[in-house]
């Protein structure tokens, strides 16, 4: 159970404590949830690093793309205009009344994307593996300025851990807003590149 | 899915019954993922695959500490003031119950292996030696971390005491634990590094943690200390160190008693 001042939440099944193999277990995360279903740090640690490698292997290429290309430029900065406060409102707005931008509008990111993409591709990401390299004693030594930037390893520990949060939270909402702004419309330009724009007044 | 689930169509209208059979393929999916995941995890091939990237970690690692910079040392200030204690508090061992009522006096360590000269040193010997002290952080592979003032010998100073002979790769320590509670010498506590980090001038023999003699709980009466890597490697009541050219021989052969049971043999990470 978690409690907040007078609140109490019961955690129990998702976070404290959790069914495992039929029996109530002390865990922090439900099995469901867990690679593997168990408790086995060892092999938890096997997964984890081998796709870390993944990741920061992907993650360099994709950088070295956007910024090569000149993606993120074109595509992820925002604007001036659009980072006044009128318009980030208005897309707020229309963003939580799930309407989507028709006409040539939808071609491109709106601010909050680009805001978001940019958030998660030069802030979460690279945190992930600069808290990540934190928690590693040889890579301490080799560079005691991760200390000073993160504050030693348990808080850079927090971080990694806020941040892998964030990201689970990203993807949530992500998934959501591409199913909901036309999921087979997203899923073909995806694949195909072709992308259908309706425009006011009736369709194209 | 699960064969125990009947649909009674007939007694639910259409709708309930749909709900039904939903909830019960999503049950059914999500404990089969489950199982497949546990499957992945305990196939052979995929463990392998995923084990290949510790090499990668290791290679990458010794690139980067190739010059042996130094972990960071810290002041008197940040000391823990709970520093925990971990794996074995007390060996079960008669001998190590004599040797701790006898304050030690009688305790020797052994070196031996591939060195010229093998030795048998009393805590009176080491003490005697050049000593190192080093206020560093100690990192456990569960997470947690403590920082603790370490008095010892460096290591370096008794394997050239002994003299290393050809062939020598890796040191390894045994130890007055029976972590494994197995009786006899398969569950004695066990650790190996190679001759990097032996040499590395952090890595020490330690017989003093904050200013005083080593508990029993930290490894009395001697106990490595090998700042870079995480805190298995730190091996507690270090009784034998022995030079050899592999480890493979030992236990599991996987170098150490974590390593046996699934742990990397390097824990840079």
């Amino acid at each position: 159970m978690l409690h907040l001042g007078s609140l109490t939440f019961e955690t129990t099944g998702l976070l404290g404590a959790s069914k495992e193999g039929g029996a109530l277990a002390a865990r922090g995360f439900p099995a469901w949830l867990t690679i593997p279903s168990y408790q086995d740090l060892a092999a938890g640690r096997r997964w984890h690093f081998f796709f870390a490698w993944l990741f920061a292997i992907n993650g360099a290429v994709y950088l070295v793309a956007g910024l090569v290309s000149r993606h993120f430029r074109r595509d992820l900065l925002p604007t001036t205009t659009e980072l006044a406060p009128g318009h980030l409102a208005h897309e707020v707005v229309t963003h939580a009344k799930l309407q989507f931008p028709k006409g040539e509008a939808a071609r491109r990111y709106n601010v909050l994307q680009k805001l978001s993409y940019m958030g998660v591709a030069f802030v979460l990401l690279p945190l992930m593996v600069l808290t990540g390299l934190t928690m590693s004693p040889g890579m301490d030594s080799a560079f005691h300025v991760l200390l000073d930037i993160f504050g030693g390893r348990p808080s850079a520990r927090s971080i990694h851990f806020i941040c892998a949060s964030l990201l689970v939270a990203f993807v949530v909402v992500h998934i959501v807003m591409v199913l909901v702004s036309g999921v087979w419309n997203n899923l073909r330009s995806m694949i195909t590149g072709k992308y259908a724009i309706e425009v006011d007044g009736g369709a194209q | 899915m699960n064969p125990n689930v009947k649909f009674k169509a007939d007694r639910m209208t259409p709708f309930q019954a749909r709900r039904k059979w939903l909830t019960a393929f999503a049950a059914g999916a999500g404990s089969l993922a489950l199982a497949g995941c546990d499957r992945a995890v305990e196939n052979p091939r995929i463990d392998a695959t995923l084990r290949s990237a510790e090499k990668l970690t290791l290679a990458s690692q010794r690139l980067i500490l190739q010059h042996q910079p130094l972990a960071k040392e810290y002041g008197e200030r940040d000391l823990s003031p709970v520093f925990r204690a971990n794996g074995s508090m007390m060996p079960q061992s008669k001998e190590y119950a004599r040797l701790l009522q006898g304050k030690f006096v009688d305790w020797r360590l052994q070196v031996d292996g591939l060195v010229q000269r093998p030795q048998a040193l009393s805590l009176a010997q080491l003490k005697a030696m050049k000593a190192r002290t080093q206020i560093t952080r100690h990192d456990c592979v569960e997470g947690w971390s403590a920082i603790g003032k370490w008095q010892g010998v460096p290591l370096s100073q008794v394997l050239d005491l002994a003299g290393l002979k050809p062939g020598a790769r890796y040191v390894i320590f045994h130890c007055a634990d029976d972590l494994g509670e197995t009786g006899d010498d398969a569950g004695l506590y066990y650790e190996s590094i190679d001759l990097l980090d032996a040499y590395h001038p952090q890595t020490i023999l330690a017989y003093g943690m904050n200013g005083q003699d080593l508990p029993v709980a930290h490894g009395a009466p001697l106990r490595l200390r090998i700042e870079r890597q995480l805190g298995y490697k730190q091996a507690k009541y270090v009784n034998r160190i022995e030079v050899a050219d592999a480890y493979s021989h030992l236990n599991g052969g996987k170098g150490g008693f974590w390593e046996d049971r699934g742990y990397e043999w390097y824990a840079g990470i």
